[in-house]
C-alpha cells in the first residue's frame, strides 16, 4: 500500500528541511521525499496543503498506569490518547505496579504494546530494584528486553552513591539514565511551589532548590562518571543556568521540560484546583520565562508531556490530599505552538526539533526523528491555525488545568509506520 | 448591604466593608447577652450542621451557642464515629448532609482549602471553623471586634502577633482582616516559624520579641503547636519559652493600655504566664464572649444570601 502526502509543508529539522514537499510512502517506509511527486493510481493521497507536516512526535516521558491502575489509562487507552495528539511514540515510565524493573515485565509492555497499542511504545526500565533506591536492578537483562532508557522516575534516587553505580553501570549499554530531580527531604510533605502563594493558601510548599539540588548533584556525578545523564522536566530558572553552565562545560547531560511549565504559574493554584497538583509544582513568571529561554538557546533538548493521568474520585478531595500529576497527550501540541510558536518566543523549526530529532538522537531511536529516506514512515500532519477549546479528552484520565483554555495547533494526520489516521 | 457569598472560607476573600458590616452586626448580638433569655427567633427552622474533623473545644461550643441562640437545629457529627471512618470522602460526607437539607455547614478540617472542595460542590452554606494553617476566619473577626471593643478603632493600631506564625491559620486570618482595617502588623516568632514571604501582605517580619513587643497597642500571643511540631522547628520547648514566652518583664516594653489576645488553647508557662494572661491587660476571656456574638452575626449575614 502506497501513501502520497502532497502539497504539505515539509519541516524536518535533522535534514534541515523547511518547505514545500511532497511525501512517498511505502507500506512503512518513507520511500521519496521530493518537490513534486506525481502518481495517481493504486495510492492513497494526502492533500496536505495549509498543513505542516512534521516527523512523528515522540514524547519522552508518560505514565501509561499499566500494570496496576488500569482504572487511570491502560496501554490501550494510552496510545489513543497519543494518537489523537499527534503523538507517534512514546516512552512509559517503570512506576507501574508491580515496576518495570525486570525482563518479564518489559515483555508484558512489549506484547501489550503490540497487541493493544496504536502507537509505538518504548518501555523505560527501573534503575533500581523496585525504584527503591537501595539496590541496582539487572540494567543488562532489561536493555536485553528491549528497554529505552531507564530511570526511577517518581522516587528520585537519594542516595549518591547508588546514583553514581547507576549512571556508570549503565554507561556499558550505552543507556541513558532519566532523573527526576528531588531532594525528598527538603521537598517533603510539599504540595505546591514554595511561595508567597504557599503562604497565602496555607499549603506546605516545594523550595525550588530541591530541584536544583539535586540537578547539581547528577550534574556532578554526570561529570565523575561520564554516564549518560538526561534530566525530566525541568521547572525551574536556577536549574536552567546549571544545565547551561554543565553543557558549556563539555558535560554529557540532556534535559526536557513540559507544556506547563512553560505555561502556567503557581497563581493557578490559588482556587485549590487540584488539577493543578503536579511534581514538580507549577513555578513562578520568572521560571516560566527561564525556562522558555533554555528551549530557544538550546539548553533544553525536548519537551516532553509527563502525562500522568489520575481518576477524578483520586483528584477531586483536598489538595493535600489529591495525587500529583496532569495529563498531557493531547495538549503537548498544542501548547507548544500556542505558547511558543504563536506568541513568536521560538520557531517553528526550533520546537519541531524538540520533539522530533532531538529525542530520536538523545535515545539513539533508529529510523524515526526525522523524514529521510528509508525511515520508518512517523509523520504528523498538523493544522497550526485549528483553534479549539479543551473540553474532552481520548484519554481515560480528564485531569487536565487546561479545560477550557482555547489552543491553536491541532494534529489533522496522525500516521505510525505508515498507518493513517485521520483525526 | 449583604454579604458577597453564600460562604465565609476566609477574610482574604472578604471586603473592607464586609468585615465592618459583621463586626457591626455583632455589637447587637452581644447586648442580646445580657438580657435573661438570650435568644431570638431569627434562624428558626434552619439547620446548622457541625462537621469537626479536628478537635476544639471553644469554636465548635461558640458556634453551636451562636446557632442556638438564633433558634436554629444544631447537629454535631462526631467524627471519630461517622462514615469517614469507613472512608467516606469529604464530598460524599458534605453531599449526604445537603440531601439532609442542612442550610448551614461549619467545617473544621487539617488540611487547608477543605471548606473550598466543600462549597464548589454542595449549596449548603459553608463556614470555614479553621482549615490547615489556611485561615480561621471567625476567630480573626471575634479578634477584630475584640481589639475594635477595647481601642475604639483599629485603624493606626500596632499589633504584635507572637510565635508560631508558620502553622498558624489563626495569624493569617488576622493578617487579612486586620490589614484591611488599617492596622500596622508586626509578626515576631524564630526564622524557622515565619512563612515564606510572609511580608508581601503588608507586615513586619522581626525575629526579637523586644522589637516586636515596643509601643505595641495590641498583642496576639499564639500558640505553640505541638501536633505540628515534628520537624525539629527549634531545639527546645524551654529554649523557646526563654526567648517568647510573655512575662511580665517583656510586657513593660509596650504600651501601658496594652491588650493581650490569645486564641486559646494556652499553654501556660510556655508561650504566655498566667500572670500575663490573668492580668488586667488580658482580654483573653473576653474573646470567648465576643465569638460568640460574631458567629451569631455570620451565621444571620450568611443566610440573607441566596
Amino acid at each position: 500500500m502506497k501513501l502520497l502526502i502532497k502539497n504539505g509543508h515539509v519541516i524536518d529539522p535533522e535534514n534541515k528541511i523547511d518547505s514545500e514537499y511532497d511525501i512517498l510512502i511505502s507500506d512503512d517506509k518513507i520511500i521519496s521525499v521530493s518537490k513534486r511527486i506525481n502518481i495517481k493510481k493504486n495510492i492513497k493521497i494526502i492533500d496536505a496543503k495549509g498543513f505542516i507536516v512534521i516527523p512523528g512526535i515522540i514524547d519522552i516521558h508518560t505514565h501509561l498506569r499499566e500494570p496496576g491502575h488500569e482504572e487511570e489509562e491502560t496501554i490501550y487507552s494510552g496510545t489513543r490518547a497519543a494518537l489523537a495528539g499527534g503523538i507517534t511514540s512514546v516512552f512509559c515510565m517503570a512506576n507501574t505496579h508491580p515496576v518495570i524493573d525486570n525482563q518479564t515485565a518489559v515483555e508484558f509492555i512489549l506484547l501489550k504494546a503490540k497487541n493493544e497499542g496504536v502507537v509505538n511504545i518504548f518501555p523505560v526500565g527501573a534503575v533500581t530494584k523496585g525504584q527503591e533506591g537501595k539496590e541496582l536492578a539487572e540494567i543488562g537483562e532489561l536493555k536485553k528486553a528491549g528497554v529505552i532508557a531507564i530511570s526511577d522516575d517518581g522516587n528520585p534516587i537519594m542516595n549518591s552513591l547508588i546514583a553514581r553505580r547507576a549512571f556508570e553501570y549503565a554507561k556499558m549499554f550505552n543507556l541513558v539514565v532519566i532523573s527526576h530531580c528531588e531532594d525528598l527531604n527538603l521537598s517533603k510533605d510539599g504540595v505546591m511551589n514554595e511561595g508567597y502563594i504557599s503562604t497565602l493558601l496555607g499549603l506546605k510548599g516545594i523550595p525550588k532548590e530541591s530541584e536544583e539540588i539535586m540537578v547539581s548533584r547528577d550534574i556532578i556525578l554526570a561529570k565523575l562518571t561520564k554516564g549518560l545523564l538526561h534530566i525530566t522536566h525541568v521547572s525551574t530558572m536556577n536549574s536552567v543556568e546549571l544545565i547551561r553552565r554543565a553543557k558549556k562545560e563539555g558535560i554529557n547531560i540532556t534535559c526536557d521540560t513540559c507544556p506547563h511549565y512553560f505555561t502556567l504559574t503557581n497563581e493557578e493554584v490559588r482556587n485549590f484546583n487540584t488539577n493543578t497538583k503536579v511534581n514538580p509544582p507549577l513555578r513562578t513568571k520568572q521560571d516560566v520565562e527561564a525556562i522558555i529561554e533554555g528551549l530557544r538557546d538550546g539548553t533544553i533538548d525536548c519537551i516532553s508531556s509527563d502525562h500522568a493521568p489520575h481518576t477524578e474520585e483520586e483528584k477531586n478531595k483536598e489538595y493535600n490530599l489529591a495525587p500529583f500529576g496532569i495529563i498531557g497527550l493531547e495538549t503537548l501540541l498544542p501548547l507548544t505552538i500556542t505558547q511558543l510558536v504563536k506568541k513568536n518566543k521560538i520557531s517553528l523549526l526550533n520546537v519541531v526539533s524538540k520533539i522530533t530529532s532531538n529525542p530520536a538522537k538523545i535515545f539513539n531511536l533508529s529510523k524515526r526523528g526525522s523524514l529521510k529516506i528509508g525511515n520508518i514512515a512517523d509523520i504528523t500532519i498538523v493544522d497550526i491555525n485549528k483553534t479549539k477549546k479543551i473540553t474532552d479528552f481520548v484519554s481515560k484520565s480528564k485531569n487536565s488545568p487546561f479545560i477550557g483554555m482555547e489552543l491553536s495547533g491541532f494534529p489533522v494526520y496522525t500516521i505510525v509506520s505508515g498507518k493513517c489516521k485521520k483525526l | 448591604m449583604k454579604l458577597k457569598s453564600k460562604d465565609l472560607l476566609g477574610l482574604q476573600y472578604l471586603t473592607k466593608e464586609e468585615i465592618q458590616l459583621i463586626l457591626d452586626t455583632a455589637i447587637s448580638f452581644k447586648e442580646l447577652f445580657t438580657r435573661s433569655i438570650k435568644k431570638v427567633p431569627t434562624l428558626r427552622g434552619k439547620t446548622v450542621v457541625l462537621l469537626f474533623y479536628e478537635n476544639s473545644t471553644r469554636t465548635r461550643t461558640s458556634f453551636e451557642l451562636a446557632a442556638k441562640r438564633l433558634s436554629a437545629d444544631t447537629v454535631n457529627i462526631n467524627v471519630s464515629t461517622s462514615s469517614v471512618q469507613k472512608g467516606e470522602s469529604l464530598i460524599d460526607t458534605g453531599k449526604t448532609l445537603e440531601a439532609m437539607k442542612a442550610d448551614f455547614i461549619i467545617i473544621r478540617h487539617s488540611m487547608s482549602g477543605a471548606p473550598h472542595v466543600l462549597a464548589r460542590n454542595i449549596s449548603s452554606h459553608v463556614i470555614n471553623a479553621g482549615d490547615g494553617v489556611h485561615e480561621h476566619p471567625t476567630q480573626g473577626l471575634l479578634d477584630m471586634f475584640t481589639i475594635r471593643e477595647k481601642k475604639g478603632t483599629i485603624k493606626g493600631l500596632k499589633i504584635a502577633i507572637i510565635g508560631d506564625i508558620l502553622h498558624s491559620r489563626v495569624a493569617r486570618s488576622n493578617i487579612w482582616g486586620l490589614t484591611k482595617l488599617g492596622a500596622e502588623i508586626v509578626v515576631c516568632g524564630p526564622p524557622t516559624l515565619i512563612p515564606y514571604e510572609i511580608e508581601k501582605t503588608g507586615v513586619k517580619v522581626c525575629y526579637k520579641v523586644e522589637d516586636a513587643l515596643k509601643d505595641a497597642d495590641v498583642i496576639n500571643i499564639l500558640r505553640v503547636q505541638f501536633e505540628r511540631q515534628q520537624e525539629n522547628m527549634f531545639p527546645s520547648v524551654r529554649e523557646y519559652s526563654l526567648l517568647y514566652g510573655m512575662d511580665k518583664e517583656k510586657i513593660k516594653l509596650a504600651k501601658k493600655d496594652v491588650i493581650i489576645l490569645h486564641p486559646g488553647p494556652m499553654n501556660r508557662g510556655i508561650e504566655i504566664t498566667s500572670e500575663i494572661s490573668d492580668s488586667v491587660n488580658s482580654v483573653i476571656n473576653e474573646q470567648v464572649t465576643n465569638g460568640v456574638a460574631i458567629r451569631m452575626a455570620v451565621l444571620y449575614l450568611l443566610a440573607g444570601v441566596h
